[in-house]
């Protein structure tokens, strides 16, 4: 019989005793996160910082990633061609200034993480290798294996343990930002080892909490990607920009929807039909297996419809082949993509190719942030996935965004210190206490103990087939309008939905319950925001308005919460050297 | 395996805990719909969507990377997310937490003390002198990541924690995980005070007490071998005490 640990069994409801105070607070142990704590720690040691994250910093979904970085390193790369490339695949809706700045913060950040221990792969001359990615004009993505996420993640929160100015509180979960006077002064959380909720005080506040994947049914994203910090923010009142940028990858496992990396066709594999053809030739002839993803994803859509696909008893789907690339290429580059196939999908890619479709992935747009990761509330901050900034417009370019996570997490790091020093401590006084109360009555009597109500499972289902089948890859007016009803009608039911688990010692359904309720959030704004872009730019892809229309949308969607729903606004596209063209490869 | 009006079934007997609602822990049945290509994980999210809201366990990735979701399967050390139904076709599969850890509820089990650990080792590159960042990347050949490679391969499971006997008996022992971290360290040709983490590694809590069970590196789902670093650094140990020691240290 295991140990078991006794004495964890209080917190039941009650006034929030305990406060708790840092210089910083950062949401999320993630790239960004990890980054962001470490650059506030080396701008100045006397700093107190505190890391609160619902996993164990490690269990981050960066941990995820496996084909590489981006950073133009080499002699016959430059800043310019990595910020080219970087726009044209955003379809020209990135923030050509964010671009900028981040293409030339890249290459300092990669020697850093390989100065701080990361166990890159190497030429024979000791370099770091790189490898050729989508979209991108030249061989530029930095890698190890294919496990870059995992060893920068490892890498940065190792590294963390080295500054005894970073404190830690793993597995706590913010529920809202504390915004008193318009300036942002902490979070309230919960211990999930307890259950007790605190605030936890701070001068400023860095939010890292990554995308929000699942808010989809088919994505590679994994259980803890919720969007809580978009809905955080949008909450506390800054915009989401660009929600309805989202990335479909093309090539998952049909079945469970892990990823097979696009290092696979970086490192020269091939995508082929029923009818054994290299498909790509008919929509990217010039890049082929190294273009962009949205429009990959799109042509195996296309693939699919007119027939060229293959049934199977996950949905229709095409093939990865890498079997010419020779096992000792895939022994030692992709090694991880090989295990995977052969364990999720009995497939061992030495001898036959994998079967893939397209699904989400990754969501460019996010909260609104200029270069240093400042969301435009006094002493809030954002950086990662869930910010934008935005250097991926309607499309990110595979391997930009964990240097983003590093660029920008350092970015927002150093800004939030430079802010923390000028400020004095918040206190738990009026009104921050009462607004404290009222979230611990909103989690702990409306969403603990709340009886009868239907399943958060249910819930979650219905939003995650509604998000896949009409604010997917195709989208169109008629299906975009019933997704917000039915989002709407989802949320009505989330306010009467019941957990089982009345516990206070890790509620994960509790947890559950309340990420539901941050996705329901995000899902709508994205819905929304898809419905009134009435153009085809990127990654959003409307049957009923095919083309681009730089005239009417070479413009950011900006998400406003204005009684509970969202107001769609635009904000102006920073253009500095490179004019709108068409995109072609 | 069993067939329930046509559906088949697979049955996995769950350990619990709920220290608010019981005292002692029991043992709960439950019947899940069987798929060829089911995971122990995907049964107990089954089971928390569709029967019982208050199964409590930890898991994110679902793709054997992020460490979160290792639980004892069948009395073994496993990763809920990588060991298949399949594998067990015919039994009751007996779910518990990681053996050698305090469990906190269900199949949720405390680690503070690896993390502790981890953080005594010293895991991060230590320098007596820094190059300045515009030289670029310290230059490592291939060989030279070869030498240390699998042992950043840890995803902090725990799985090889729970199978050591010696830290079952002793939890002060440094144990597998963060044994081959610190070698992983100590092998890296950037890290330049090797002998920074040995104090902790040849403390007689450490390596000194492995007798070479290797169960952590047989449960390990990463291919680390956790007691080929614990060799090494004995090795390196031995050899190191013939030294004369240095000044000022
Ligand atoms: C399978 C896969 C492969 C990928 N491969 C690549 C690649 O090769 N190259 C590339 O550039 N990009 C890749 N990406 C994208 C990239 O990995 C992510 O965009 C990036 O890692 C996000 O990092 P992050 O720090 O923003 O968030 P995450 O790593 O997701 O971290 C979020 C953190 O926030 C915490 N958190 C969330 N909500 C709360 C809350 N309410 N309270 C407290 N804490 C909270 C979480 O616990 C976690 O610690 C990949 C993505 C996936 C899914
Ligand atoms: S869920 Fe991540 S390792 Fe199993």
């Amino acid at each position: 019989m295991p140990a078991i640990e006794a004495g964890f069994a209080r917190g039941i409801k009650g006034p929030i005793v305990e406060s708790l105070s840092h210089d910083i607070l950062i949401i999320g142990g993630g790239g960004a996160g990890l980054r962001a704590a470490i650059a506030a720690a080396e701008h100045n040691p006397k700093l107190d910082i505190a890391i609160a994250s619902k996993t164990y910093p490690m269990r981050s979904h960066t941990v995820s990633a496996e084909g590489g970085m981006a950073a133009a390193t080499r002699e016959y790369d430059s800043l310019d061609k990595h910020a080219f490339d970087t726009i044209k695949g955003s379809d020209f809706l990135a923030d050509q200034d964010a671009v900028e700045y981040f293409v030339s913060e890249c290459p300092r950040e990669a020697v850093l993480l390989e100065h701080w221990g990361c166990p890159f792969s190497r030429d024979p001359d000791g370099r770091i290798s790189v490898r050729a990615f989508g979209g991108m004009s030249v061989k530029r993505t930095l890698f190890a294996g294919d496990k870059i996420g995992f060893h920068m993640l490892h890498t940065l929160f190792q590294t963390t343990l080295k500054h005894e100015n970073i404190h830690r509180y793993d597995e706590w979960f913010a529920t809202s930002i504390l915004v008193e006077d318009g300036h942002a002064s902490g979070v309230t959380a919960i211990n999930m080892r307890t259950g007790e909720m605190s605030s936890i005080l701070a001068k400023a506040v860095v939010l890292s909490t990554g995308g929000c994947g699942r808010i989809y049914k088919f994505t590679t994203n994994g259980w803890i990607k919720t969007g809580d910090g978009m809905a955080l923010a949008y909450r506390a009142g800054v915009p989401l920009k660009d929600m309805e940028m989202v990335q479909f990858h093309p090539t998952l496992l049909p079945n469970t929807g892990i990823l097979m990396t696009e290092a696979a066709r970086g490192e020269g594999g091939y995508l082929i039909n029923k009818d054994g053809e290299r498909f790509l030739k008919r929509y990217l002839p010039g890049k082929m297996e190294l273009g962009p993803r949205d429009i990959i994803s799109r042509s195996e859509m296309t693939e699919i419809k007119e027939g060229r696909g293959f049934e199977g008893p996950y949905g229709s789907y095409v093939l990865l082949d890498i079997r010419h690339l020779g096992e000792d290429v895939i022994n030692k580059k992709l090694s991880f993509l090989k295990e995977l196939a052969e364990k999720y999908a009995g497939v061992d890619p030495v001898h036959e190719p994998i079967p893939v479709r397209p699904g989400q992935h990754y969501i460019m747009g996010g909260v609104n942030t200029d270069k240093t990761g400042y969301t435009g509330i006094p002493g809030l901050y954002g950086a990662g996935e869930m910010a934008c900034v935005s250097i991926n417009g309607a499309n990110r370019l595979g391997s930009n965004s964990l240097t983003e996570c590093l660029v920008f997490g350092a970015a927002a790091g150093k800004a939030a210190a430079e802010y923390a020093m000028r400020q004095s401590m918040p206190h738990l006084g009026n009104p921050l206490q009462g607004v404290a109360m009222e979230e611990e009555t909103r989690v702990y009597d409306q969403v603990l103990k709340h009886e009868g109500g239907e399943r958060i499972s249910s819930i979650r289902s219905e939003m995650q087939s509604t998000m896949d089948e009409s604010v997917g890859i195709y989208r169109d007016e008629n299906g975009l309008s019933q997704a917000t009803r039915k989002i709407a009608e989802l949320k009505d039911r989330m306010r009467n939905a019941s957990v089982e688990d009345r516990d206070h010692v890790f509620n994960t359904e509790l947890i559950s319950a309340l990420e539901l309720d941050f996705m329901l959030d995000v899902a709508e704004t994205i819905a929304y925001s898809a419905l009134y872009r009435r153009e085809s730019r990127g990654a959003h892809t409307r049957t009923d308005y095919t083309n681009r229309d730089d005239a009417q949308f070479l413009k950011h969607s900006m998400a406003y919460r204005d009684h509970g729903r969202p107001r769609i606004q635009y904000s102006p596209v920073t253009i500095t050297r490179w004019q709108p063209e068409a995109r072609v490869y | 395996m069993t067939k329930d009006s046509g559906v088949e079934t697979a049955t996995l007997k769950v350990f619990r805990y709920r220290p608010e609602v019981q005292t002692e822990p029991f043992v709960q049945e439950y019947k899940v719909p069987y798929r060829q290509d089911m995971v122990v994980l995907d049964a107990l999210n089954y089971i928390k969507d569709h029967i019982d809201g208050t199964l409590s366990y930890r898991w994110s990735c679902r793709m054997g990377i992020c460490g979160s979701c290792g639980a004892n399967v069948d009395g073994e050390p496993k990763l809920t997310c990588a060991s298949f139904l399949h594998e067990f076709k015919g039994k009751e599969i007996k779910i518990e937490p990681l053996a050698n850890f305090p469990v906190i509820k269900d199949l949720i089990v405390n680690i503070e003390d690896f993390m502790e650990k981890l953080d005594h080792i010293k895991p991060w590159i230590i320098r007596k002198e820094e190059t300045p960042l515009e030289k670029g990347e310290y230059r490592q050949t291939p060989e030279e990541l070869e030498a240390y490679k699998q042992f950043s391969m840890c995803i902090n499971c725990m799985l090889c924690y729970a199978a050591c006997p010696i830290y079952g008996m002793n939890e002060e022992f440094l144990g597998p995980a963060a044994t081959a971290l610190a070698y992983r360290y100590i092998a890296d040709t950037r890290d330049q005070d090797h002998e920074a983490r040995f104090p902790m590694v040849h403390d007689k809590e450490g390596v000194w007490e492995c007798t070479l069970v290797g169960e952590c590196s047989v449960v390990c789902p990463k291919g680390v071998d956790p007691m080929l670093a614990i060799q090494k650094t004995k090795i390196l140990g031995a050899t190191q005490i013939l030294k004369p020691p240095r000044r000022g240290k």
